[in-house]
């Protein structure tokens, strides 16, 4: 199954990580990594993400994500792998 | 397993550098729609349309969704009307309904543009040809997403200087039937030498008689990735520079090729080709101008401007070909000047002529595009811009192209907005000497000798 990379960018404040994981719990979406870092109080992570069993249509749990990132005040983004390695791997 | 930082640099290029799809194109055969009666014909090209794209715009917007990356339009092109008309349109105005069938069309499927409302007359013209390029005007005024290229001239035939003759005098009275709206109708008109049959970009795209049934084409961009690209590597020499350009247009690339590909597939219709280019839009940071002045040109068109585009497209091609498994259309950098920002500053602080845009020709993609001249420049002085042009492109094997825009009731130093991407244009000054009896005296200029290059 493709993958998913779900990646958070924002101003750094307590319980994003678990905000963001809830909604992927509640969602039967299975996280398989996890990097993160904090560079001058902002936070940014990505997420590498399987959605095979998530009955949730795609299209759907973006702009839920999207929402999500609204509420905490950081931008959530969720994108199929294959942009990134069709750029970055030949 | 792709890290942080790649991934971040993809969301910068996105977000912060507009890189974005320009356009996934649905190429449309409509030779099985042929038929003599007229009214047959309509209804057969309309439920041809829009049975193959039904499903072009949504899938569109669900690859966007997915992958996170922009497709700023979608679009159809189809097999040249004069060819399928030919049987059913005894005259013009026959041709217009076409056209108003072909807008029908496209405002049922959701696309932007529809291109194909075209005629091929590089060595001669039937008289469908000819029918269909006398309606040009009309369809243009009365339709709204239909887009009309006719190609006068190639490598292998020469240029039909009669078409040419008649081209310009077309352009003039397209300008005239749109003058309400500053004579946008000519920014849907090109005139081509060595047209390519499978240019997914508009206003020029149709789909040529060499094609499949179907096909997606796709036009990648990002003129903003590469000048970023370039901020990172000031002062440093030309090999530095090349290698920095190529390896962002691979990447760009790679973006639109997995675009096609999805497309392709969800779509149930072959991939075509992915167009390499350079496509600027009026938004800040958007800019092939902006490239070549990152190079360290003062402004477009100082002197090294042609030498600077030169390797600029030679490498956007060198990284992209190897990105993508189809290349085609007309890849390179394209320089309009309505749509390009620097390319208008340029013309405004008086460092860029239509004589250096000529120049600029040589070496890049297209030709004289989207250039606003003075609504009374005469057709025939039109005509030998597009002789001049097309002599480049048939001289040089390669596609040139004239979108010439004479706004009526606009002079040297006026101002002309065409609105969204098409974007807005200072009136150029054009050479005041005539080519009358140049242009009059009818016929073809034969196909160019292919030994003793010089």
């Amino acid at each position: 199954m493709k993958k998913t990379i779900i990646t958070v960018v924002g101003r750094d404040t307590v319980g994003i990580i678990a905000k963001v994981c809830t909604y992927l719990a509640e969602n039967q979406v299975n996280v398989e990594d996890i990097s993160q870092t904090i560079v001058q109080g902002y936070f940014n992570m990505m997420m590498i993400v399987d959605t095979s069993r998530s009955t949730k249509p795609f299209g759907e749990m973006v702009s839920e994500l999207e929402t999500l990132g609204d509420e905490i005040g950081v931008r959530i983004r969720c994108q199929r792998e294959d942009i990134f390695t069709s750029m970055h791997r030949i | 397993m792709i890290n942080l930082l790649e991934v971040n640099e993809t969301n910068t290029m996105i977000e912060q550098e507009k890189l974005d799809v320009r356009t996934i194109t649905m190429g449309i055969s409509l030779l099985d729609c042929v038929d003599a009666d007229l009214e047959t014909l309509n209804r057969n090209i309309y439920e041809k349309i829009t049975r193959v794209a039904r499903d072009l715009v949504s899938t569109g917007q669900e690859i966007e969704r997915e992958y996170g990356i922009p497709i700023v339009n979608k679009r159809i092109s189809v097999t040249p009307i004069a060819l399928v008309g030919g049987g059913a349109c005894t005259c013009p105005e026959d041709f217009v309904t076409i056209a108003r069938t072909l807008d029908a069309a496209a405002q049922e499927t959701g696309v932007n543009f529809l291109g194909g409302y075209s005629a091929l007359v590089s060595k001669g013209m039937t008289r469908a040809d000819e029918n269909l390029i006398r309606s040009i005007p009309e369809a243009l005024a009365s339709t709204e997403r239909v887009c009309s290229s006719v190609n006068i001239g190639s490598t292998r035939t020469g240029i039909n200087m009669d078409a040419v003759k008649l081209m310009g005098e077309i352009v003039l009275e397209t300008a005239e039937a749109t003058k309400e709206n500053n004579s946008l109708g000519c920014a849907k008109l090109v005139v081509f030498c060595n047209a390519p049959d499978d240019n997914p970009f508009m206003a020029g795209a149709f789909h040529g008689v060499t094609e499949a049934d179907a096909v997606i084409n796709v036009g990648v961009s990002g003129p903003g990735v590469v000048k970023h690209a370039l901020e990172n590597v000031r002062g440093e020499n030309f090999e530095v520079l090349c290698e920095t350009v190529k390896k962002t247009a691979f990447k760009v690339t790679r973006v639109g090729q997995l675009v096609a590909r999805e497309a392709s597939e969800r779509l149930g219709v072959p991939f075509g080709i992915v167009d390499l280019s350079l496509a600027p839009t009026p938004a800040v940071g958007d800019s092939v101008a902006g490239i070549l002045e990152e190079m360290g040109l003062e402004s477009v068109g100082a002197p090294g401007t042609t030498a600077a585009l030169a390797l600029l497209n030679d490498q956007v091609k060198k990284g992209g070909v190897m990105a993508s498994s189809f290349v085609g259309g007309l890849s390179g950098a394209f320089i309009p000047v309505s749509e390009d920002q620097g390319m208008i500053d340029a013309v405004t602080r008086g460092a860029l002529s239509i004589e250096k845009l000529e120049a600029m020709t040589c070496v890049c993609s297209v030709g004289l595009d989207m250039i606003a001249i003075p609504g009374t420049t005469p057709a025939t002085t039109i005509s030998g811009m597009i002789a001049d042009e097309a002599a480049i492109g048939m001289i040089n094997q390669k596609t040139t192209a004239v979108r010439l825009i004479p706004v009526v009731g606009k002079e040297v130093g006026d101002t002309v907005e065409f609105g969204g991407l098409l974007g807005y244009a200072p009136v150029q000054q054009v050479n005041p000497f005539g080519c009358e009896e140049f242009v009059n005296r009818g016929g073809r200029i034969p196909a160019p000798i292919h030994s003793f290059k010089n």
